[in-house]
């Protein structure tokens, strides 16, 4: 997918002037974040299947290869082929032979968060090969100009009822329905088409199990079943990361993720597939292929952000994140948003690319606290900070001024004489009022709120005179 | 029992925004029975320095703070950000450098955010002052998720006969300042402060409480911008001392 995380500030700015969208990000904001909390209270000890999942999590990453030659095993040994691919420009030429190689014509996609990391919907259509996306979300964006999607788990969550109901009268040419269900059913009948001819189905994997060689998806519509049980072609593309050892561990992660991504004990469906369709089953698909993506995450082995390959992609970090709340995920730029995004989208698609993504966050740690596995999601965005600061990506004025605050606060006297100046210039601004309505040395502070002024003295002055006090008593 | 010897470190916001804030800490520490001592060249904590990714700068200013108030049975601070930043950061600033880390840590376990120390080490009967009013408490995010500060203002609040506390929707949640983040997106930061002056306004408190002057400069700033000129915007040890 093509980076635009370099214009995040400006995007931002737009979001918060769209009141439309302001409204639908209200609506959805409430929702996550209360139905986690409820959802979670159900684990007799929410903190100790953390620790457990974070315990999985480390013992892949630590160890990567090796759970992966495992499951590359496994999964020949069940009829399935495994492709590696270096970055998404390979996955799409993966995915396009394959198509070709079985005279595929169109393929339906459940969601795989992958696919839009490499831009294979694109490559797809070049190639003559029709995609449709079923998840719901997921449809509707396509349906809308090929929209990318605004949170990993609910793609579309910055749309509201009415949004979808004015985009279905119009691509769908039927009466305008307002309801829900009507919606979903509209959604249905046209999909259902799709996934009686599709010749292909194609998936992400929410994990990978290198016990059994099978891949675990986690789906609330049934929409991943029919991807990969009815044609005769499965692809699956998942990050190498997404390996786990075994199926033990596979239901300790499946406690914690559906809790921490929707407030679902469990989701609507939840299919473990392994190998392809034997003799005497009924379904399943004729072909299976894995194709194992790196895609700069084998760069992050080892690195200072390896705790990030922990992921699960279940949205909690988003979901809570009050910057993620106030402007949404598109303004991120790129495939990952939110506190997530913000250190995924540097580490795989350029530091130089997502300059501001790492300041973008207020470090109030809802996101660490929140997530199932423990990444310490502001310690990683403070290490990226540092990376810039120490590759020269931040701009001049910033280093220059950071230098100079520190150079000045080691040294008191200097620091006392700045600080008085400081405040008398800050009182001068406020004149008789209690507060500074444009603040020139910052004034982005200044553009949505008041300053309020400063008392008048500095603490350090008034107590040195109070003391002075004291002794002359 | 000999008076305990705390280190006041009194911020570098408090200092330049809000001496009253740094008088109230010392009159409710020496109530409490304290000596307190305010080392004259104490500065900046360095926090802002370590979250712009200036690790040196961050470092050095951790370095002075360290020499100055490591002779210190307690050191107090009347903020959960600057208090987290001594007692979490520190230690881990010094990974390469032992001895620093080992004073670093010996100073990490001895620094309080004010309500903590008060409510937890002294364990505090009473409070000097008084204030009449309805109240509503903004945890700030350091405070809260570093430090585990969030009963000890509320217990210490309920000593107090006039406050009566009426808590808010999303009293947890960021206010939006984040430091050098409310300067580099102003208009985000604003929006999120919005919504927590929402909050307080549905709340009906007369005043919104909390322990970390960034915050409430944000809070206040905004509910200004916002037209309300009545609901106060003060610290909690204003409040404790009886100075608001």
């Amino acid at each position: 997918m093509e980076i635009k995380s370099m214009h995040f500030k400006a995007n931002a700015s737009a979001t918060l002037a769209n009141v439309v969208l302001q409204g639908n990000l209200k609506n959805a904001k409430g929702k996550f974040v209360t139905k986690r909390a409820e959802a979670i209270k159900d684990l007799d000890d929410f903190e100790g299947t953390r620790d457990a999942a974070t315990a999985i999590r480390n013992k892949v990453i630590d160890n990567l290869d090796l759970w992966l030659e495992c499951f590359e095993r496994k999964a020949l040994d069940t009829g399935a082929k495994v492709l590696w691919a270096k970055d998404g420009a390979e996955v799409c030429r993966l995915v396009t032979e394959i198509a070709r190689s079985h005279g595929v014509k169109k393929v339906t996609k459940s969601k795989s968060m992958l696919s839009e990391e490499a831009g294979l919907n694109q490559a797809l259509e070049a190639a003559g090969i029709q995609p449709v996306e079923t998840d719901l979300g997921e449809y509707i964006l396509q349906v809308d100009n090929n929209e990318p999607p605004s949170h990993i788990i609910a793609p579309a969550v910055h749309k509201s009822l009415d949004d979808v109901a004015d985009l279905f009268h119009k691509v769908h040419g039927t009466p305008r329905k307002t309801e829900i269900p009507a919606l979903t059913r509209e959604a249905r009948e046209v999909l259902r088409g799709h996934f009686l001819s599709a010749e292909m189905g194609l998936s992400g994997g929410n994990f990978l199990v290198a016990e059994t060689g099978s891949v675990a998806l986690v789906t609330n519509e049934g929409n991943g079943r029919m991807v990969t049980t009815m044609p005769k072609v499965h692809v699956v593309i998942t990050g190498i990361e997404k390996v786990i050892p075994t199926l033990e561990d596979l239901s300790t992660l499946m406690r914690i993720l559906p809790r921490s991504a929707t407030g679902q004990s469990i989701s609507n469906y939840f299919s473990i597939l392994t190998g392809v369709k034997k003799p005497e089953e009924h379904d399943g698909p004729e072909h299976l292929y894995f194709i194992l993506v790196d895609s700069g995450r084998a760069d992050v082995v080892g690195t200072d952000f390896h705790a990030m390959l922990r992921c699960i992609r279940c949205g909690a970090c988003m979901n809570h994140c009050p910057v993620y709340q106030t402007i949404g995920g598109h303004a991120y730029g790129w495939v990952y948003p939110g506190p997530m995004g913000s250190v995924l989208t540097p580490l795989y698609a350029g530091m130089e690319n997502s300059i501001d993504l790492p300041h973008a966050a207020t470090l109030c740690n809802q996101c660490g606290i929140v997530c199932p596995v423990s990444i310490p999601l502001p310690d990683l965005l403070r290490k990226l900070r540092e990376k810039q600061t120490e590759r020269g990506l931040r701009p001049i004025t910033e280093r220059i001024g950071l230098r100079v605050w520190a150079w000045v606060a080691q040294r008191p006297k200097l620091y006392a004489l700045g600080a008085s100046l400081g405040v008398r210039y800050l009182k001068w601004l406020a004149g008789d009022t209690d507060r500074i309505r444009l603040l020139p040395t910052a004034p982005e502070w200044t553009l949505g709120r008041d300053f309020p002024a400063p008392q008048g003295k500095t603490f350090r002055a008034l107590y040195a005179a109070r003391q002075k006090r004291k002794g002359a008593k | 029992m000999p008076r305990v010897r705390v280190g006041l470190f009194v911020t570098c916001l408090v200092d330049l925004m809000r001496p009253r804030i740094g008088f109230a800490t010392l009159k409710l520490l020496e109530s409490a029975g304290c000596e307190v001592i305010v080392p004259d060249t104490q500065t900046c904590c360095g926090q802002p320095a370590w979250n712009s990714g200036d690790a040196p700068g961050a470092m050095a200013l951790a370095k002075k703070t360290i020499a100055e108030f490591e002779g210190f049975e307690y050191v107090v601070v009347p903020s959960g950000s600057c208090g987290e930043h001594i007692r979490i950061e520190y230690p881990r600033l010094f990974a390469d450098e032992s001895d620093w880390r080992a004073r670093a840590t010996a100073l990490a376990s001895r620094t309080y955010e004010l309500t903590d120390f008060l409510a937890t080490v002294l364990k505090v009967d009473s409070v000097p002052g008084d204030h009449e009013g309805t109240v509503t408490y903004h945890d700030s995010c350091s405070g809260l998720r570093g430090l585990g500060v969030k009963e000890q203002p509320r217990s210490l609040l309920a000593k107090m006969k006039g406050v009566s506390l009426k808590e808010m929707n999303g009293c947890e949640e960021c206010c939006g300042f984040g430091g050098t983040f409310s300067i580099k997106f102003g208009e985000v930061s604003a929006a999120i402060a919005e919504r927590k002056c929402d909050n307080v306004h549905a709340s009906g408190a007369q005043a919104v409480v909390g322990g970390d002057l960034g915050c409430l400069l944000n809070i206040e700033g905004k509910l200004r911008r916002m037209g309300d000129d009545n609901t106060r915007v003060l610290h909690i040890a204003e409040v404790l001392a009886g100075d608001a």
